[in-house]
């Protein structure tokens, strides 16, 4: 899932300087998951906003709202009918809510209430940690299901490097060795063979951004439409 | 013909609301009330059944709302009747703490007791002591504004597209239930 964090009070409040009508958009998917943008937490930040407008008496209007998601369309249309009566629109969805509400609501200002981070897993309560990099062409067939892309901050493919310490990274002393990790998974699968094998260099034109992708049965539903 | 009094400022009584823990808290405010003891009449109880339950969005709104002191009443450690409860609320008041700090609001409006059961001075204690505090603190600068209109939550269009009803009579049959029910609605096309 998208792990985001809310940027600290006292930014959101400088971007929203001059601005009296403002609409808190939350996201009931992943940041909600990540107690950073869900209805709770879009609650507590139009609250903290109303009581921060209020003790330095300035007149300041927050409502807030949460769709389902705000990378999808269907839901967006919801807020259809509030988004004309604000100045404001402070989402509280990941980087890529934050665009898509503004792409469908043009002529509204979106603002962003969150920091996006990474894909991650929760690894304890309100902990999490990143896993994937979105490489586009996943390894972790020949890895043990350990990322050398996201870990290793060399993206080493065929690792490890000359600076593994003990099992623990040269570039950080308290980050573990991602080619360390594979090797006792391996290990312990009796996988070790694996490791023989070269890694060819990844293909990162397919990191080429900004990705795009078209699931298969709708290509084919396109390609039908032209012929038709 | 009252000027004196209209124009008089109201001397400050300060509203404390204290979210109670019913197994304990609240029972303890029961046995203060037995032993006759006398505590802040200031203090306004909210029984909640469990203090796990609270969330840092109740505190912070009933500070919005102009209560002048806020405190959590739980179990003590390790006596939650459901095991973690008050742990979790020791967690969402140090949070909800933060939060006010970030805002401007001193964060000693709120605050976090453990009051056992058999504790019925102890729940008097607190009381008189978060009413004190209150009244160290002055009042709450939000209660002036407490009435202006500021906005809240928006009411959301209702689902599109309900969950299915539970399956009554297997899985198979809930397809047609669903059926049936959007044949009999009102808007549902003949």
């Amino acid at each position: 899932m998208i792990v985001a964090e809310r940027k600290p009070l006292d930014e959101i409040e400088a971007m929203l300087e001059g601005f009296q009508r403002v609409l808190v958009v939350g996201c009931g998917t992943c940041v909600a998951v990540c107690m950073a943008g869900g209805e709770k937490e879009v609650e507590l930040l139009a609250a903290e906003l109303r009581m921060k407008a209020k003790l330095r008496g300035q007149p300041r209007v927050v409502d807030e709202i949460t769709v389902t998601r705000q990378c999808d369309k269907e839901y967006l249309e919801q807020l259809a009918k509030y988004v004309d009566q604000y100045d404001v629109v402070l989402s509280a969805g990941c980087g890529a809510g934050v665009q898509f509400l503004a792409e469908r609501y043009d002529a509204a200002l979106v603002l962003p209430a969150l920091n996006t981070r990474f894909i991650g897993v929760a690894e304890g309560p309100g902990q999490w940690s990143q896993r994937c990099m979105a490489c586009s062409d996943c390894i972790l067939d020949q890895t043990g299901g350990i990322c050398p892309m996201t870990i290793c901050p060399k993206n080493v493919l065929n690792g490890p490097c000359g600076g593994t310490n003990h099992g623990k990274c040269e570039v950080d002393g308290e980050k573990d060795c991602a080619w360390t990790l594979i090797f006792r998974k391996l290990e312990k699968l009796g996988r070790l063979d694996y490791l023989r094998k070269i890694q060819p260099p990844k293909d990162y034109s397919r990191m080429t951004k900004p990705g795009r992708f078209t699931h298969a049965a709708f290509e084919q539903a396109d390609d039908q439409e032209g012929v038709s | 013909m009252n000027e004196n009094e209209s124009t008089a400022p109201e001397p400050y009584e300060p509203k404390v609301v204290a979210f109670c823990c019913t197994y304990c808290a609240y029972t303890a405010g029961d046995l203060a009330g037995s032993m006759r003891l006398e505590y802040a009449a200031n203090v306004r109880v909210v029984k909640t059944l469990c203090t796990g339950k609270i969330d840092a969005v109740l505190l912070l709104r009933a500070l919005e709302d102009g209560a002048d002191a806020v405190y959590v009443a739980g179990c003590a450690l390790g006596d939650c009747h459901f095991l973690e409860g008050n742990l979790r609320a020791i967690q969402t008041v140090a949070h909800a703490k933060k939060l006010l700090a970030e805002v401007g609001l001193e964060p000693e409006r709120l605050e976090f007791f453990h009051i056992p059961a058999s504790a019925g001075p102890l729940f008097a204690e607190r009381a008189d002591e978060m009413t004190a505090r209150a009244r160290q603190l002055g009042p709450n600068p939000l209660r002036r504004a407490m009435r202006e209109p500021a906005g809240g939550k928006l009411s959301r269009e209702p689902d599109p597209h309900p969950p299915l009803p539970p399956a009554r009579l297997g899985k198979l049959l809930r397809e047609l239930e669903r059926a049936a029910a959007v044949d009999s609605s009102p808007g549902a096309s003949s």
